[in-house]
């Protein structure tokens, strides 16, 4: 049976309201970017001590979980699951806009935006960041390319070899991303090759919690059908993908306690370290990741949509608190100059490092959030990215 | 601006509406209508304060078109490499150009660097970093 | 050749200005016999650039280095959270035997700087002689060298600023560090907080050219032990500490 793909109608009041609510945040968040531009980062919490804050949380949260969001994608061409092909323009979609928020933030948080051109013409390779440049711009193209092969027909025999250089593509930019942290062998919190994989393992829960965020909603919202075995089956993915996250964090965590050198750091981040512990076990483990994970194994309420939806936005919540734990928490934490002394001096050197956001770095953090919904609000209606009807009989063809 | 076709006077007179208009724009932006009571309807030129010294490190006709290059070039030779000749530095330039009244090369429309970017509307980001006013004018150190 | 015979003749007239000044004290060699160049020399890879902090001579509570670095740079000398700090002072107390120490911390000018191999477009970067520096022109702001630094020796500037050096070009939203007083290195002198130091009676930091064998400092490594902020890192910093 074919799949018949629609652009949403796209003209009730509630849309448009969507639309308004996403364009406010947006030009809230361009707001606080302006301000930030002409008044400098003081207007920020952001300090020579906690150099990256709230944009970067919301930036790199969305740059993994982008990549994440291609996930079923992947699933339907490079492993041939028929059952997730109709699910899989969407995701290309989804990936996309999030790339797109996360990479907005970024860019208007620089000290100099306004050298953006600087950024896209002068590379220095041995940065990471530099390389991530290319994977991202790159990721678009590879999508761009993938979302042809799947929605023109003629090209769709081509749809499995794009998709399988997405999946390395993906794999390759997520890796990058844990390594801009994984890489800075300054810093206690970071300096381990256990970040790139957990950052990869991290994409693959953020994004289909995303993803399903968006699907459930752009269905119910058009008044189209969302069959229960297709949520089944992405529910109990989720729950896989959270499992695994949890196993790369238990071991990274344990890798560093086992060491003498970093107990200061573990301790601080996982007991008394005042809102880092109580994000990670409140908020990445516990509601991020427990709770989503009991939800969505509920014999009968975890496939329903209300549960999915809780979960996934817990799923998202958690992942938002433990960017702040790790970018943040890392900072927070004083560097040692000369291991084994205690230190004191005018920069706040052997001292905790406090960072409270201000009202604009947060604007510009939803903004990217806001500015990668209008990106799919807007393609779904303009794009027949969605099948019209998704219940058994479609996702059982092959 | 003299192009001559069939319909010459046309576009002459469309061409002279629209210079005037530019002007009006620039003159009421920077003020100079007023400061050197420039005939209506003439473009303006900028108002260049006379520097220090009698000649230029280069020909002038040379530095006007080509000062950004030639700053450009010394810029990544002095930043990259340490090499800190004068001629075409940077503080050279504004040792010799600070206007007697302001002591500085950008602080007032007039002043030398902002009478011309002002007049070509070409934005100066030198002095976002660099000290506009030479050293000695700074003052002694405290 | 005539402008390079010229430069010679000033490499001349700088070395002797910086011989006069070498020994204030017998035995007490204060300042480096300085490597005056000519303008139009680059600056040279045969040179590297260190500093010898002894900290059993540098005093705790005096900041002699710290207003004259805020001085010379054109720093405003504040101590809020945003503030551009280029040299501070750190105290040292060690748990175990309660030992102090104080001294001054500031960009180490690695061999293997961690903040110019994360910069993206290459404005963080290694002069020939061993100094790093922030090429503003390209920095765009990224903070990626404050996050790479293992010795919180970077500031971004936080606000407008106004007033700067001639010297010393500073502006909002670019990261800046110590570069060793480059401006007066180039033309034969120490740093600002060098000549602080010295002047303050104190001349706990020497400054000169590690690749020297007959420098006041190359002689001093050589003959006391010295240690390296961080040195499990590997970065083979500029500045070595003695007395820790």
């Amino acid at each position: 049976m074919k799949i018949a793909y629609r652009e949403i109608e796209g003209r009730s009041g509630a849309y448009w309201l969507l639309l308004g609510v996403l364009g406010a945040v947006t030009a809230a968040g361009l707001a606080a970017a302006w301000t930030m531009e002409h008044r400098g980062h003081i207007v920020t919490g952001m300090t020579n001590q906690i150099v990256w804050g709230m944009p970067h949380v919301f930036a790199v949260f969305l740059i993994v979980a982008a990549s994440g969001a291609l996930n079923v994608a992947s699933i339907a061409s490079v492993f041939g699951k028929g059952f997730y092909k109709p699910l899989a323009p969407l995701s290309g979609l989804v990936a996309v806009a999030l790339l797109a928020g996360g990479l907005a933030v970024l860019m208007l948080d620089l000290g100099r935006a306004d050298r953006i051109v600087v950024a896209m013409t002068r590379y220095n390779f041995t940065s990471i960041f530099a390389l991530n440049v290319f994977l991202y711009t790159g990721f678009f193209v590879i999508v761009a390319l993938y979302l042809w092969t799947m929605m023109e027909r003629r090209m769709n025999r081509y749809s499995t070899p794009v998709g399988y250089a997405a999946l390395v593509w993906r794999l390759v930019l997520t890796t990058g991303t844990g390594s801009i942290f994984g890489f800075l062998v300054a810093r206690q919190a970071y300096d381990s090759a256990m970040l790139a994989p957990t950052f990869v393992a991290m994409s693959f829960s953020y994004g289909l919690a995303a993803y399903l965020l968006v699907l459930i909603a752009a269905y119910a919202w058009s008044g189209r059908t969302l069959d229960v075995a297709v949520l089944r089956r992405l529910k109990n993915l989720l729950v896989v993908f959270i499992a695994v996250v949890l196993y790369f964090v238990a071991v990274f965590h344990l890798t560093n306690l086992y060491f003498a050198r970093q107990s200061a750091f573990e301790r601080f981040v996982l007991a008394d370290g005042g809102i880092y512990p109580a994000l990670f076990w409140g908020g990445q483990i516990l509601l991020g990741s427990l709770v989503p994970m009991a939800l969505l194994a509920h014999p009968r309420l975890g496939a329903a949509r209300g549960t999915v939806v809780a979960a996934s936005l817990l799923v998202v919540l958690g992942g938002l608190a433990q960017m702040h734990v790790t970018i943040i928490g890392g900072q927070a934490f004083p560097l040692e100059l000369f291991p084994g002394m205690q230190e004191s001096g005018s920069f706040f050197d052997g001292r905790v490092h406090p960072y409270a956001p201000s009202l604009p770095e947060l604007a510009l953090g939803l903004g990217g959030v806001a500015i990668a919904g209008i990106i799919v609000v807007l393609a779904v209606k303009l794009l027949a990215f969605l099948p019209e009807r998704l219940d058994g009989r479609v996702a059982e063809s092959p | 601006m003299d192009r001559v076709n069939s319909d010459g006077r046309a576009v002459r007179s469309r061409t002279a509406r629209a210079a005037l208009v530019l002007f009006a724009c620039v003159a009421a932006g920077a003020g100079w209508s007023q400061e050197q009571g420039a005939p209506a309807g003439r473009v303006p030129k900028p108002a260049i304060t006379p520097a220090q010294g009698d000649t230029c490190v280069e020909p002038v006709e040379f530095m006007r078109r080509n000062h950004m290059e030639v700053l450009l070039h010394q810029r990544d030779r002095t930043m990259r490499a340490g090499v800190r000749t004068k001629q075409h530095s940077l503080k050279g330039c504004v040792e010799c150009h600070a206007s007697a009244e302001t002591g500085s090369v950008a602080a007032a429309p007039g002043d030398f660097c902002r009478s011309c970017h002002g007049y070509a509307a070409v934005k100066i980001d030198c002095f976002e970093c660099h000290a506009a006013k030479p050293a000695v004018a700074q003052g002694a150190k405290p | 050749m005539n402008g390079h015979d010229a430069g010679r003749r000033q490499f001349l007239a700088w070395g002797a200005g910086a011989v006069a000044t070498l020994t204030l004290a017998p035995g007490v060699l204060l300042l480096q016999s300085a490597h005056g160049r000519a303008p139009v020399e680059a600056a040279s890879g045969a040179v590297r650039w260190g500093l010898l902090i002894d900290t059993d001579k540098c005093a705790k509570g005096c900041d002699a280095c710290v207003t004259a670095c805020n001085r010379e740079n054109g720093l405003s000398g504040g101590t809020r959270e945003t503030d551009a700090q280029w040299i501070r002072k750190v105290e040292l107390k060690d748990l175990r035997t309660g030992r102090e120490a104080s001294l001054p911390m500031m960009c180490q000018h690695c061999e293997q700087p961690p903040c110019v191999d994360v910069c993206p477009t290459g404005a963080s970067f290694k002069r020939a002689d061993g100094i790093v520096l922030v090429d503003k022109h390209v920095c765009i702001g990224c903070r990626y060298c404050m996050m790479a630094c293992p010795y919180k020796a970077r500031s971004l500037v936080h606000e407008n600023l106004a007033d700067q050096r001639p010297d010393v070009p500073r502006g909002k939203g670019t990261v800046e560090s110590c570069t060793f007083c480059v401006h007066r290195v180039d033309r034969g002198e120490t740093p600002a907080c060098v000549r602080a130091c010295a002047d303050a009676g104190h001349g706990a930091m020497v400054f000169g050219d590690l690749n020297d064998p007959a420098s006041d400092i190359a002689q001093r490594i050589a003959r006391y032990p010295s240690t390296q902020a961080r040195a499990d890192l590997g970065l083979n910093p500029g500045v070595r500490y003695q007395g820790i």
